[in-house]
């Protein structure tokens, strides 16, 4: 899939993550992560998200993450959602 | 009769919130509804079926039963809630605004079409209907009686009152015959009713007085909004200790009895027939699960 | 001679103590001044902050005192502090009996050397922060209030000038929390913790906006403790200092967790007629009031005393005859400073009569119970409510430890994690309260007994508690966050944390830059 525009998803409330993604016009996946548990959980939430990339066949993209303390599916759901978005698709796989 | 699943307090869980949705698993509630329809806005539908999805997937929540209300079957949207919650393993499909059996008919199709793909047994997701207009609650003997996979039908005042031209009253007189007729037509096709939410969460007295009510009438249990809720729903529907103790007596009687060898079986005069027998069963059983008694409850014939 | 009486020799006059000589009406004084006007002509106001300060004979090097009684309303420290640095004063140690975010000016004091050590209960916002970051050379202090109370009291921690504020005082230094006379919209109710300093303390100085006329009494601070009065324009924002009434908490998990706590208590069996409690100060800690009272009432209890930190809700048990008495260490809002000030029953402690292991019948040592938060538990029962899981110190030890060891039965409210930080751990950050004191953990998702109390073990599961492990607690938190990558130091000591007698429990050390 490819990113056809800059989207988001989430919100910036408690336990919730903020997710844009906008394109890339240096090849791959970058990530700018905010989050109030970052020295403790700032690599395994990147992980997620990329993650997220490889499952939706994605590989150039800029990601700006604004976390709240999000748990791992809930930082999933979002990053999902805004690539979803951003390649303007609904075909959704449900396979994790 | 096979005994049916307790269904006291069903707690509505807005599937954007990732906060509630997370923490749903922790209060002491029955079942809980994660929503997918009215609580969420346009533009947020895809963001909620995510995330209920992704939770399913990674949260234990666990012996609660797990309800979804979708959107529309009818829509695109609403299909596409099926297609996930299903592939998710939810156990119960909320339909809203239920008007007819074809409503029922029309989801149950994309359900079983959803199981095959997912190599599901077919029947393993059951349905709930929710009635939400005059149509709905006419046609309610219908729609209970509509698929083996319905587990009951619930009542949702907001929309109904707006269908009817009147508003939510504290009396609820205005509720009394749509009730009446979602209860005798769950009891008649053997599934639960369950009540409409109360959304006043500060006002307590005014929650316990409609509980109780419509404990009195026969339903078998409440949507909630908020887990404050929960425990004054639970305390209406919990047995008293003096329900506890006849219950006690009452199996105490049936072993007495059966040591005796005798065939009929009564307790200070009063006959001890099948209902009452099941009555005692389910008391104690209810006594149970809130660690009021920690006896076993035997078979009887 | 006034009298023939004196005539000849005085055998023994030398056992008169303090014996100076015959009587002489030249020496003696007579005040023919009405009452109005006595305090003009001799009194202990001074009028500037320099000048008391002069007075008290103030030296580099010595250590002065503040109370935390006006919380983040608080002017005095700050006033203080800038008033010594501009003359000129250096490496001064601050004893506060805790320190808040309003207090950060203290920052420049210490990068300009006007101040060189600190012991508190705790610290927030931008100066614990910078302090977890190596601002200063020597550690910073932490003790308890009862443990501060001790060092004070045996000598151990020597107070040459304590800076005390109170909204009224007369002018010779009867001091009180709150104010008979007017209403400036200043209060603060309890004086507790400045009681023990102006009772130690070498010389002692009130620091008020607001002089009444003598005698101020009942007082709060007795006018034999104090040197000095001062009059400033302002001691504090009554907005930061109390706002209103505190409200309970709406948030159905800490409803939860304090809903459960109570029906611990209840299944404990010693909630019986005349038992004693320490309630919390906020969250799910403060709303065990709420439902407590409901089984209170149904079971037809009371209270001997509530002791701690008061709010409006414990004076309400009061009033309702619910709790007999008050023991109140600090008031945290209106309706409790207000209570302090007109019921009887209601009185004020100091700090050592509080929690000083020291005092034979400290209050804390009379509790049946005492509801505690805490930030991290770790699987040995051991409490930290100084510093975050980042390692950042962002709280205060306050009489944490202290309760814990007095109270009978411990019981520690808080939420199995907080967004994605598990508070119950492996290993806490900073060990405040050893596990040996504490009894109960009760959290949203499962309550934990000590093992150490077979008691209470027995106790809760025969009045239908479901107990869990603490071990299992604190899997199911890793399960919800996941392993945390561990929080990186350096070598460096920030802070020492001691435990109530004095011992060195725990070191806090530099948390390295990011």
């Amino acid at each position: 899939m490819e990113i056809v525009n800059d989207s988001s998803a989430g919100t910036l409330e408690s336990s919730d993550v903020m997710i844009t993604v906008t394109r890339n016009f240096e090849k791959g996946i970058s990530i700018e992560l905010t989050s109030p548990v970052k020295q403790q959980f700032g690599d395994c939430i990147e992980e997620v998200i990329l993650e997220c990339t490889k499952k939706l066949g994605i590989t150039d993209a800029k990601i700006i993450a604004v976390d709240q303390g999000a748990l791992d599916c809930v930082i999933k759901a979002r990053t999902l959602t805004a690539l979803y978005r951003a390649c303007n698709s609904k075909s959704y796989i449900w396979e994790f | 009769m096979e005994e049916q699943r307790l269904r006291r307090t069903m707690m509505f869980v807005p599937g954007n919130n990732p906060a509630m949705v997370k923490d749903a698993y922790i209060y002491k509630c029955d079942s809980i509804m994660f929503d997918l329809e009215d609580s969420v806005s346009f533009q947020e539908k895809d963001a909620a079926r995510c995330l209920v999805f992704c939770a399913l997937k990674a949260v234990d929540y666990g012996d609660k039963e797990l309800v979804v209300r979708i959107n529309d079957p009818r829509t695109e949207i609403g299909q596409n809630d099926i297609k996930a919650m299903i592939k998710a393993g939810i156990q119960v499909i909320r339909l809203p605004k239920t008007d007819s059996s074809d409503d029922v008919h029309f989801c149950e199709e994309i359900i079983e079409k959803e199981e095959k793909i997912n190599k599901k047994a077919i029947g393993t997701t059951k349905m709930m209907a929710a009635i939400e207009s005059a149509q709905g609650v006419l046609n309610a003997p219908h729609i209970a009686l509509s698929s083996k996979r319905l587990i009951g039908i619930a009542l949702g005042a907001e929309d109904y009152c707006a269908d009817m031209r009147t508003q939510r009253s504290a009396e609820g007189t205005e509720l009394f015959f749509a009730r009446n007729m979602i209860l005798h037509a769950a009891r008649a096709a053997g599934i639960a009713a369950i009540d409409t939410v109360y959304s006043d969460v500060n006002n307590e007295e005014g929650l316990l007085r409609e509980t109780k009510l419509i404990k009195q009438l026969g339903f078998d249990g409440k949507s909630v909004i908020n887990p404050r809720q929960i425990e004054p729903i639970m305390s209406v529907f919990s047995p008293s200790d003096e329900e506890i103790a006849k219950a006690l007596s009452i199996m105490d009687a049936i072993k007495e009895a059966h040591k005796k060898g005798s065939g009929v079986i009564s307790l200070h005069g009063k006959m001890i027939d099948r209902p009452v027998v099941l009555r005692a069963q389910r008391t104690l059983r209810l006594a149970k699960t809130e660690n009021r008694w920690l006896g076993e409850i035997e078979n009887v014939d | 001679m006034l009298t023939n009486n004196m005539n000849g020799n005085l055998p023994y006059i030398e056992e008169i103590e303090g014996y100076c000589g015959e009587y002489c009406d030249k020496n003696t004084q007579k005040d023919n001044l009405p009452f109005s006007e006595k305090s003009n002509k001799e009194s202990k106001v001074v009028d500037s902050l320099e000048e008391a300060i002069r007075k008290c004979g103030l030296q580099d090097g010595m250590t002065i005192s503040f109370h935390h009684h006006f919380r983040e309303g608080d002017y005095v420290l700050n006033k203080v502090m800038s008033v010594i640095a501009s003359m000129g004063y250096k490496n001064l140690t601050i004893a506060a009996s805790s320190l808040m975010d309003i207090d950060k000016p203290l920052i420049q004091h210490i990068k300009n050397g006007v101040v060189k050590k600190i012991e508190t209960s705790g610290m927030r916002g931008e100066l614990a922060d910078e302090i977890s970051h190596g601002l200063m050379s020597i550690p910073v202090i932490f003790r308890s209030h009862g443990g501060r109370a001790y060092a004070i009291e045996t000598g151990k921690l020597k107070i040459d000038v304590a800076f005390l504020g109170a909204p009224s005082c007369d002018p010779f230094g009867n001091a009180n929390g709150y104010s008979r006379d007017n209403d400036t919209g200043v209060t603060c109710g309890s004086l507790g913790y400045a009681k023990t300093d102006a009772q130690f303390a070498k010389k002692v100085i009130i620091i008020t906006d607001n002089i009444v006329p003598f005698p101020n009494v009942p007082a709060g601070i007795p006018e034999s403790d104090v040197d000095y009065v001062v009059k400033i324009d302002a001691i504090g924002d009554p907005e930061g200092i109390m706002k209103g009434a505190t409200r309970y908490t709406k948030d159905p998990k800490e409803l939860l967790i304090a809903e459960t706590a109570s029906d611990v208590i209840v299944a404990t069996g010693r909630m019986i007629e005349g038992f004693s409690i320490q309630f919390g100060s906020g969250g799910a800690a403060l709303a065990v009031v709420r439902f407590l009272r409901e089984r209170m009432i149904k079971k037809n209890i009371h209270a001997s005393f509530a002791l701690g930190g008061i709010s409006g809700q414990v004076v309400q048990l009061h009033e309702e005859g619910l709790v007999k008495k008050i023991l109140d260490v600090q008031s945290f809002d209106l309706e409790a400073a207000t209570s302090l000030k007109n019921n009887r029953f209601h009185q004020q402690i100091s700090a050592s009569y509080y929690a000083s292991p020291g005092t034979t019948g400290s209050a804390v040592n009379q509790l049946d119970f005492v509801i505690l938060s805490a930030l991290e538990v770790d699987v040995n029962f051991n409490v930290n409510v100084l510093t975050g899981s980042n390692g950042v110190i962002r709280g205060a030890i306050g009489g944490h430890c202290d309760t814990a060891a007095g109270a009978a039965i411990s019981i520690i409210v808080c939420p199995l994690t907080r967004g994605r930080n598990a508070t119950i751990v492996d290993h806490v950050t900073t060990i405040v309260t050893p596990g040996k004191t504490i009894d109960v953990v009760v959290t949203d998702q499962g309550v934990a007994v000590n093992p150490r109390r077979e008691d209470l073990i027995s106790s809760l599961t025969n009045h239908g508690i479901r107990l869990t492990s603490i071990d299992a607690l604190c899997q199911k938190a890793k399960r919800l966050v996941g392993i945390p990558k561990p929080v990186e130091y350096t070598d460096k000591i920030v802070g020492f944390v001691t435990y109530r007698d004095g011992s060195l429990i725990d070191v806090i050390r530099q948390v390295k830059n990011e």
